[in-house]
């Protein structure tokens, strides 16, 4: 089972309709009052965290104390980091204050990035016949298609993440003299901690503790303007830099025909038409379920749009070579295969599925279809599967319940007047 | 179908070859009665109507030959691809047909 990151404080959430409404995949539903998360639906794109107005959506991160039980301490951080400082500061300074909240080592995600465009250049002109391939930088997008196009697999492109690159380089950097090393990533993303927890794709992953950008924000912010002397710590180029918006990654890229879509409603669109064989003219779609970009993720607190025109700023940075001694394209692929987790399937027994399905409609047809909600269901059709799939009873349905309960007022209504006339002492 | 777990590919091509037998009896025999059976091997999909037949279904097989109305034509249909793209499409296709009498056309799509 899939351990999402996104979670519930139960004691803020007010059994609204807001997050059941706007879940992409249909993976929330109220009961007794609060918001349920089906793991197995949830893709950790936070959409649900963006929405919800009384703050009782979380992604869970590790706080800053993780790295205490560690004696060497680097950050990994995600471009997106640099969007907290105007373009005029520059990345080497907030590195430097990032070194300060107690790390050893600084590297940036950014350079690994720059690795991957190298790689992905490698492999769309290996693969010139085929495609269009799918990014694999972002995680909410690589568990959207395992669970809803799982006939895309094979579309993806089969790379481990620039924070996945980036832990394992940082710590062979590290050496085996430092004593316990703990590599940990400055996140914008609500995705990345379930990444690290239960990767399908890969064995284990290098990264200790996922540290979310909102809880050093401000700290960091206040190092930058203080008097700190800058270190030369940045290594990583524009081109790496520009991963932290949408359109950094496709535009990295040496390849004609690329086309970037930001919004996971967006992006479903995009690969339902794509599913449909309606796209093919392209040959990379980078694909980033956060608006903006990874600059939009929930850990952030930039408004994205302002974060990523300062990651453009930074677009003509230059950068030194980092791809000396970091591997072929094999030492980025993935070790496994991405197995598919269809959800939409009603039973792995098809002929099960097809009874399922009929009651299903039956069901749906007796709702009124209006899909107000109010059984905590996203939908009547939502709500239709879940009686199929035992998880709801119909009477949770306001509307049929109403319906029930007039015909049984107008049944004791009858009954009272079919009742034996000499108990009716008045008359 | 999706619910049923059937691989994109099959969905496709169900939509496909649905849309255009459809088409297919609504510009010609305006309109008929459709029976899909979902079985555990196969869609089959069969269309009957009492329109005025084909006189020369091999003809009708041609891509691009159409006896398509004007208004038709006028909306975008009648190209003359509807059957090659049935065929492209499904697995097994059957059509019986008597002229002044009514066209049955038989649609399979193989599941596996």
């Amino acid at each position: 089972m899939y351990e999402q990151s996104v979670q519930l404080i139960k004691e803020k959430c007010i059994g609204c309709t807001n997050c059941i409404k706007r879940c992409p995949t249909e993976a929330i539903r109220v009961q007794n009052g609060k918001a349920l998360i089906i793991s197995d639906r949830c893709l950790d794109c936070g959409e649900c965290i963006r929405v919800c107005q009384s703050n009782a959506k979380i992604a869970i991160s590790d706080p800053i104390s993780i790295t205490d039980s560690y004696d060497y301490k680097i950050a990994i951080p995600a471009p997106s980091l640099y969007g907290i400082a105007d373009s005029h500061v520059s990345t080497d300074r907030i590195l430097t204050g990032l070194k300060h909240l107690g790390f050893d080592d600084v590297f940036e995600v950014a350079s690994a990035a720059e690795i991957i465009t190298k790689r992905t250049n490698e492999f769309l002109e290996m693969n010139e016949k085929d495609g269009p391939f799918i990014s694999s930088s972002c995680p909410a997008v690589v568990r959207l298609v395992q669970v809803r196009f799982p006939s895309l697999i094979d579309q993806i492109i089969p790379f481990i993440s620039p924070m996945e690159l980036a832990a394992r380089i940082a710590r062979k950097r590290a050496g085996d003299d430092k004593g316990k090393v703990g590599v940990f990533f400055i996140s914008p993303c609500a995705a990345k901690f379930s990444e690290i927890r239960n990767p399908h794709h890969f064995e284990e992953s290098q990264v200790d503790g996922v540290i979310g950008i909102k809880d050093i924000q401000v700290l960091l912010q206040r190092l930058i303007k203080s008097d700190m002397e800058t270190e030369k710590l940045a290594v990583a180029s524009g081109v790496g830099v520009g991963w932290g918006r949408i359109d950094g990654e496709a535009r990295a890229l040496a390849s004609d025909g690329v086309i970037s879509v930001d919004g996971i409603s967006n992006i479903i669109s995009l690969l339902e038409e794509l599913e449909n064989g309606k796209i093919d003219q392209f040959r990379f779609i980078e694909l980033m379920a956060c608006p903006g970009g990874c600059v939009g993720g929930p850990m952030t607190l930039v408004n994205p749009y302002v974060a990523k025109s300062i990651i453009q700023d930074r677009w003509d940075e230059t950068g030194s070579e980092v791809c000396g001694d970091c591997g072929t394209l094999n030492d980025i692929r993935w070790t496994e295969e991405l197995p598919s987790c269809n959800f939409m399937k009603l039973d792995d027994n098809y002929e099960k599925a097809m009874q399922m399905l009929q009651r299903l409609e039956l069901i749906e047809k007796s709702l009124p279809g209006i899909d107000c909600g109010s059984c905590g269901a996203p939908s009547c059709h939502a709500f239709a599967e879940d009686i199929v799939r035992g998880r709801a009873v119909i009477t949770s349905c306001i509307f049929v319940l109403r319906k029930k309960i007039r015909q049984l007022t107008d049944e004791m209504i009858k009954l009272e007047d079919v009742l034996p006339y000499r108990l009716d002492k008045d008359e | 179908m999706n619910q049923l777990g059937l691989h994109a590919l099959i969905v496709r091509k169900t939509a496909i070859v649905m849309y255009e037998a459809e088409i297919n009896m609504v510009i010609h025999a305006g309109g008929g009665v459709v029976d899909v059976y979902i079985n555990p091997e196969d869609i089959r999909i069969i269309l009957k109507d009492n329109g005025p037949g084909i006189p020369d279904i091999g003809k009708a097989m041609e891509a691009g030959f159409s006896t398509a109305s004007d208004k038709a034509r006028e909306l975008g249909f009648g190209a003359g691809m509807g059957l090659p793209n049935i065929q492209k499409n499904s697995d097994d296709l059957n059509i019986e047909s008597r002229v002044g009498e009514g066209t049955t056309v038989t649609i399979l799509v193989k599941l596996n």
